[in-house]
């Protein structure tokens, strides 16, 4: 009945370090609040980006997870954080992210000078840091209740920032996102709940070792995922996500497209290869990848038809997540010994990691053109490249990565990816990575011709962009570029503490 | 023949839930989902879940009917002729939710074999903490971590209801509570019964350790009372800037992560107790989380603020 026990290694405070700082980050601005918002935030920021780096060298130098056992009783009783290659790997991309749209909205975000405390900073900085907290509990959680609360706590924070303008239609957004957000939790606990009930366990690693098929692991695996796609807005349960992603503020909306969607992709992930019987079940596998196919294709296909920038980018988030459920029959297909060797492991986390900074980029660069035109219908974007000419340029270099074209880590990604369903003559799968790439071009072409147009006349910019805000979404951009360096082949790192290796 | 209470148990939830979904008129909906909360927490109090039972009525009936009606009152009366869904949609719906429960159904009533559960095992440490409901237990020192997050998520639903402050009114006070029409019995009932719900809140707290009841319970009755006293027009809801406001709001979790840092030092690592001193620990923090609850509740059913500070 009992797993094999976890135990606290050496680092492993770390972990909860990693997941109470942003929380005391909240509760200090909550409370001192007023104008110390900003101030507190930037402690935080770097130093939650220490000790995300502190974890991976800590599993990359002991070459296994880090584990912390919480008040040290054992699970399933109590609960244990766990961060292996994989999570270590997400905990850094998430703190880089935030730190980038930190910066990036010290200029929006500040409290007024005659102001104690103002609405827009307090709310945004509090929220950030939330959702830190729980994007870090979500990668290092191992008990199906934990990651729920964690879940919560990610729908709480990232639904207010949806309407922090305070327009109706953001306001709409925001419940319409907080809808599907909730429908989503009550289908992952009533699936959690019926785990609990046939194995008497929440442990992720419990749940492995007695797991086998029958109709209540099924009924109950099924929920969860259903549940945790609409989360992550996979078609057709992604009918939120548009509104939602274009109408908060840009640094918002980077971090939701960028991150928090990715939260719950994570947990099917987990729930597929950590929690599931193996093999997996077959015909499911195939149904998440034509969903994904489906996202893919129909999303781009809206992104090209879209009017306004930022929604455009965000049908597009939409179709990059397609992407990611394409690993599934293309891992559990493949000749390698484990999962985690195979072509398609490597593949979907790079997918995710690149496509998480490149829209963080282009949704940064998008605030800043419309900060600088005025508005954000392509059509009229003559003249962009006079006014913000770096983040035109950043948004070109983002656009690398999502299209698939060299050199760019969305490059790497779906080569690996075009690589695994070649090797495992997946042809739809083939067929779908090629067509998105081409839609990908002409949707992000077409904006960049029109940036590129000379301006009409009289055109002036409205508003003067400082230059480090700028260059925070080129940075961003360019590591999304660096990421296509990475030789083409499993990384040996996103195995270390996974089940079944040595 | 303990069969017969039972199955008129049942039989009224259910008459009581379809009379939910089916009555038109919005403000008869919400009490008809306040009465199902409350004959849903007399079913827990038959499998002898008290503490659900508890938490159901408390949350389930009593603070989310009051948000419901609260909203109700808002909202602009619905037109007699509004547009409803296509025929095909409810049926599509309704289709939907029937497969779900019927599946559900099927499989918990499904026998297990052995019965899967970990309450033995919850027990067995009960006498090393000194605490006596194992409720408790899990709550504040299995699942302490969860029970901690839960309550910074409760901070971040007050911050998001803020959110809908419109930016002049930053920092003011929420809309007044009062009756529409304000009655003197009312205003009796609040002047009699909070000294009674107070003592009532603080003893479901204090004796949530070893009975049933606990933080969410008792902070719950506290905010109650507190949501009374609002209603009979006896006091305001207080400016969102307050700075004694915002300390009671983050006193529990302030509390609760100085005690699970501090077993860093005094016990095995975060969230450990030292034998001798779990249970003062536990009640401290449970008090500090239940004085917070308290006014979390009252400001979320306050709502944003709707006046300008003064």
């Amino acid at each position: 009945m009992m797993p094999a026990g976890y135990a606290t290694s050496e680092g492993g405070a770390l972990l909860v370090i990693a997941v109470m700082l942003p929380i005391v980050g909240m509760i200090a601005i909550f409370a001192l609040g007023l104008r110390r918002a900003e101030r507190i935030a930037f402690i935080i920021l770097p130093g939650g980006l220490f000790i995300a780096l502190a974890i991976a060298a800590e599993v990359a130098r002991t070459g296994a997870a880090v584990t912390y056992v919480l008040g040290g009783w054992q699970p399933p009783l109590g609960i244990a954080l766990q961060a292996d290659g994989l999570s270590a790997t997400l905990m850094v991309l998430t703190a880089l992210i935030l730190c980038a749209v930190g910066l990036f909205a010290r200029g929006t975000f500040s409290t007024p000078p005659d102001m104690s405390e103002a609405r827009r900073p307090m709310v945004f900085w509090t929220l950030m840091l939330g959702l830190w907290s729980a994007l870090n509990t979500v990668f290092l959680g191992q008990d199906l209740f934990n990651l729920f609360v964690a879940l919560e706590l990610l729908t709480f924070s990232a639904v207010p920032l949806v309407c922090l303008d305070g327009r109706r239609e953001t306001v709409q957004a925001a419940l319409r996102y907080l809808l599907f957000a909730l429908i989503g939790s009550v289908f992952y606990l009533l699936g959690a709940a019926l785990l609990y009930g046939a194995y008497g366990t929440l442990d992720m690693a419990g749940l492995r070792l007695q797991a086998h098929y029958n109709p209540a692991t099924s009924v109950a695996l099924g929920l969860m995922i259903v549940g945790l796609m609409a989360k992550a807005a996979l078609f057709p349960l992604h009918l939120w996500l548009p509104p939602a992603h274009a109408g908060a503020p840009a640094a918002a909306s980077a971090v939701l497209s960028a991150l928090v969607v990715k939260a719950p992709f994570f947990l099917i992930l987990r729930l597929w290869f950590d929690v599931a019987p193996q093999p997996g079940n077959q015909l499911a596998a195939q149904m998440l990848a034509w969903l994904g196919i489906f996202s893919i294709v129909f999303c781009s296909i809206i992104a090209l038809r879209q009017v306004r920038l930022k929604l455009m980018i965000a049908y597009s988030t939409v179709a990059q997540i397609g992407y990611l459920f394409l690993v599934f029959p293309l891992v559990m297909a493949s000749d390698a010994p484990s999962a985690w060797q195979s072509i398609g492991w490597t593949g979907g986390v790079l997918q995710l990691v690149s496509h998480a900074l490149a829209k963080a980029s282009m949704f940064l660069a998008a605030g800043l053109i419309a900060e600088a035109l005025g508005h954000d219908r392509i059509d009229n974007l003559n003249g962009a490249v006079t006014a913000v000419p770096i983040s035109v340029a950043a948004f070109g270099l983002a656009g690398l990565s999502l299209m698939g074209l060299p050199p760019s880590g969305g490059f790497v990604a779906k080569l690996m990816l075009l690589t695994a369903a070649t090797e495992t003559a997946n042809w739809w799968i083939v067929a779908a990575i090629l067509v998105g790439g081409i839609l990908a071009a002409s949707y992000v072409f077409r904006v960049l011709g029109r940036a590129m147009a000379a301006p009409k006349i009289g055109f002036k910019t409205l508003a003067h962009i400082p230059l480090y805000r700028e260059l925070v979404v080129l940075g961003l951009a360019i590591s999304a570029v660096v990421l296509g360096f990475v030789p083409l082949q499993p990384f040996a790192f996103l195995g270390i503490g996974r089940v079944g290796l040595p | 023949m303990t069969l017969l209470p039972d199955l008129a148990l049942v039989l009224l939830i259910l008459t009581a839930a379809v009379w939910t979904v089916a009555v038109r008129d919005r403000r008869d909906a919400v009490i008809g989902f306040i009465v199902v909360g409350l004959l849903l927490s007399l079913a827990w109090v038959r499998l002898n879940a008290v503490d659900v039972a508890l938490t159901e009525a408390a949350i389930g009936g009593g603070a989310t009917g009051l948000l419901l009606l609260r909203a109700c009152a808002r909202l602009v009366p619905r037109p007699a002729e509004s547009v409803l869904p296509h025929p095909a949609m409810w049926i599509l719906t309704g289709l939907l939710c029937s497969v779900i429960a019927a599946g559900l159904a099927a499989i918990v009533v499904m026998p297990v074999e052995p019965p899967a559960t970990l309450a033995p095992e919850a027990a067995a440490n009960m006498g090393e903490l000194g605490l006596g409901n194992p409720v408790t237990v899990v709550l504040l020192a299995y699942r302490a971590l969860d029970t901690l997050l839960e309550k910074v998520v409760l901070v971040l639903a007050l911050i998001g209801v803020w959110t809908l402050t419109p930016e002049q009114f930053w920092g003011g006070a929420p809309a007044s509570l009062r009756a529409q029409q304000s009655s003197g019995a009312l205003r009796l009932l609040a002047q009699v019964l909070p000294p009674v719900g107070v003592v009532i809140g603080v003893y479901l707290v204090w004796n949530g350790a070893d009975h049933p009841g606990g933080t969410f319970q008792g902070g719950t009755v506290l905010a109650a009372m507190w949501l009374l006293v609002m209603m009979a027009d006896l006091r305001e809801p207080p400016e969102i800037r307050l700075h004694t406001l915002r300390l009671l709001v983050i006193l529990g979790p302030v509390v609760f992560l100085v005690a699970g840092f501090a077993g860093f030092w005094i016990a095995n690592g975060f969230l450990s107790y030292p034998p001798a001193f779990a249970k003062p620990i536990i009640v401290i923090v449970e008090a500090a989380l239940a004085l917070s609850i308290a006014v979390i509740l009252g400001m979320l059913v306050a709502g944003p603020a709707a006046r300008a500070p003064r």
